[in-house]
């Protein structure tokens, strides 16, 4: 099968791979890059699990292949914070009870970091409206919204 | 699923682009957002043999204005166009009814032309072009043509591309504010969901009466349909609640939606009727403003 070069930069490391046209960005992700953090539900672009961003934008990644993010930066949830220096995202989901089981979890920071890069003091309905992209079969949603709020709270500074 | 295998050309020009097209034939399929096309893929609903991915086709990304007449290139993304100043002030129709295409991550990759190329017909865009006596620029190997809104969506996705022409840009006449309204309202069972109905309206009125009117549905047929019946019901009225349930009545009697497990035909009527006098009122509220 005819391979294409693909060079990427993920959460700031430099990836060099061959991969098929088909390859999906998600699975490129996944397996050849060995980050699982980015999940896979659908592969349609219903469920937003997979979401990443792709030069500082959200995108589904099973709805990109990975020769098209050659040359791209991409973000990926292993590049939002660590366990020893969480993102205040993350600080604010765990304090908040913004997961349960944990699934949705990866595409909600991303998500939610787009959001606050352009708006750092979104609204309840904003916030909604951003994450509404994404599905959560868990929590009913209010306690992510919450966690999006008290994030950017400490974002600003606050507590 | 995965999609099958293809090859994939990744042109860097309009002219490399058609070539590819022209030398691989309806075996190719164009790349422009993949929201749609790479969905279909991995269901395997479609296995094109070539891709000629035109996202480095930098020329085709532009948002313009021209005596009045704005210019979209095809792969401008959607989200740029939302948010496009240009945009709101040539057509506000447009920038409303972008706000009810999925969520953000999708407009941030899909493209306005790769929209109108895929000629959903619950799909929000078509209803727009239709509404706003748009033109399509359409390019092949051989030569350029340009096509009118009304002619350009056949049917359930289908449209009068043919397998080797690109669609490069997409001109909306002048829109001219003083005493012009839009609307565009739509329901769908969850924010973001491809609609049940939406509708594209526009008024233009003057002493009180209604000049001409533009009724436009999507959602209701297999292509974005024109109520003309009820837009002629409007002409000579005076613009006022009378008159927007008449023309809401007709609409509703003249469309012929379908049936499946989101909602009944009947219930689709319903909507037609309610929000063809929900679209009118605000129309006729925003006329003579530049925009919401
Ligand atoms: C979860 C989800 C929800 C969605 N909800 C909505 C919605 O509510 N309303 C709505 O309108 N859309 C919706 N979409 C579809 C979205 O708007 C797509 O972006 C759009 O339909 C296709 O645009 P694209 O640029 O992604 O095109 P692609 O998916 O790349 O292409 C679509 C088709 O058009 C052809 N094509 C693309 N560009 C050109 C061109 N320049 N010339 C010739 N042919 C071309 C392709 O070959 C293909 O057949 C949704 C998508 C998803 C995944
Ligand atoms: S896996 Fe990509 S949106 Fe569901
Ligand atoms: S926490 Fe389980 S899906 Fe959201």
């Amino acid at each position: 099968m005819e391979q294409e070069k693909v060079t990427v930069t993920v959460n700031g490391l430099r990836y060099e791979r061959l991969v098929e046209p088909r390859r999906l960005l998600c699975d490129f992700i996944r397996q050849d890059l060995g980050l699982p953090g980015t999940h896979v539900g659908c592969e349609h672009g219903v469920c937003g699990m997979c979401t990443v961003l792709v030069n500082g934008q959200t995108a589904r990644s099973c709805l990109m292949f990975a020769v098209q993010a050659d040359g791209a930066s991409i973000t990926t949830v292993e590049g939002v914070g660590t366990p020893s220096k969480m993102h205040p995202l993350q600080q604010a989901f765990w304090e908040k009870h913004g997961l349960q089981c944990g699934f949705c979890t990866p595409a909600m920071l991303v998500t939610a970091l787009e959001l606050l890069n352009h708006n750092p003091t979104p609204s309840r309905d904003e916030i909604r409206e951003a994450i509404s992209s994404n599905l959560c079969r868990c929590t009913g949603y209010q306690t992510i919204v919450d966690s999006v709020e008290h994030a950017a709270t400490l974002m600003r500074g606050g507590v | 699923m995965k999609p099958a295998p293809f090859s994939y050309v990744r042109p860097m020009t309009v002219e490399e682009a058609l070539f590819a097209l022209a030398q691989q034939g309806d075996e190719a399929k164009v790349l422009a957002g993949g929201q749609s096309l790479i969905a279909m893929m991995n269901l395997r609903l479609l296995k094109p043999r070539c891709l000629v991915d035109i996202n480095r086709v930098a020329a085709l990304d532009y948002i313009r204005q021209d005596n009045g007449t704005l210019a979209i290139g095809a792969l401008t993304r959607q989200s740029a166009a939302e948010t496009s100043p240009l945009v709101l002030q040539h057509c506000p129709l447009m920038t409303e009814a972008i706000q009810y295409i999925a969520h953000r991550p999708i407009r941030n990759r899909g493209t306005v032309g790769g929209n109108l190329a895929h000629a959903d017909p619950t799909s929000e865009l078509p209803a727009v072009a239709v509404a706003t006596d748009a033109t399509f620029v359409v390019r092949s190997a051989n030569g350029q043509r340009t096509i009118l809104a009304a002619d350009f969506f056949v049917g359930h996705l289908t449209t009068a591309l043919r397998p080797d022409e690109l669609l490069t840009e997409v001109r909306v006449p002048p829109w001219r504010p003083a005493g012009q309204g839009w609307s565009f309202m739509e329901v769908s069972p969850r924010k973001g969901d491809y609609a049940l109905v939406g509708v594209a309206a526009t008024l233009q009125v003057k002493d009180g009466a209604c000049q001409a009117a533009r009724l436009v549905y999507n959602g209701v047929a297999g292509r974005a349909q024109r109520v003309p019946e009820a837009e002629r019901a409007l002409v000579g009225r005076n613009a006022d609640e009378a008159a927007f349930r008449e023309a809401a009545s007709i609409a509703s009697q003249r469309v012929d939606p379908h049936s499946d497990f989101h909602a009944t035909a009947a219930y689709r009527r319903d909507l037609v009727n309610t929000l063809t006098r929900r679209a009118l009122a605000q129309a006729l509220a925003r006329c003579g403003k530049r925009s919401a």
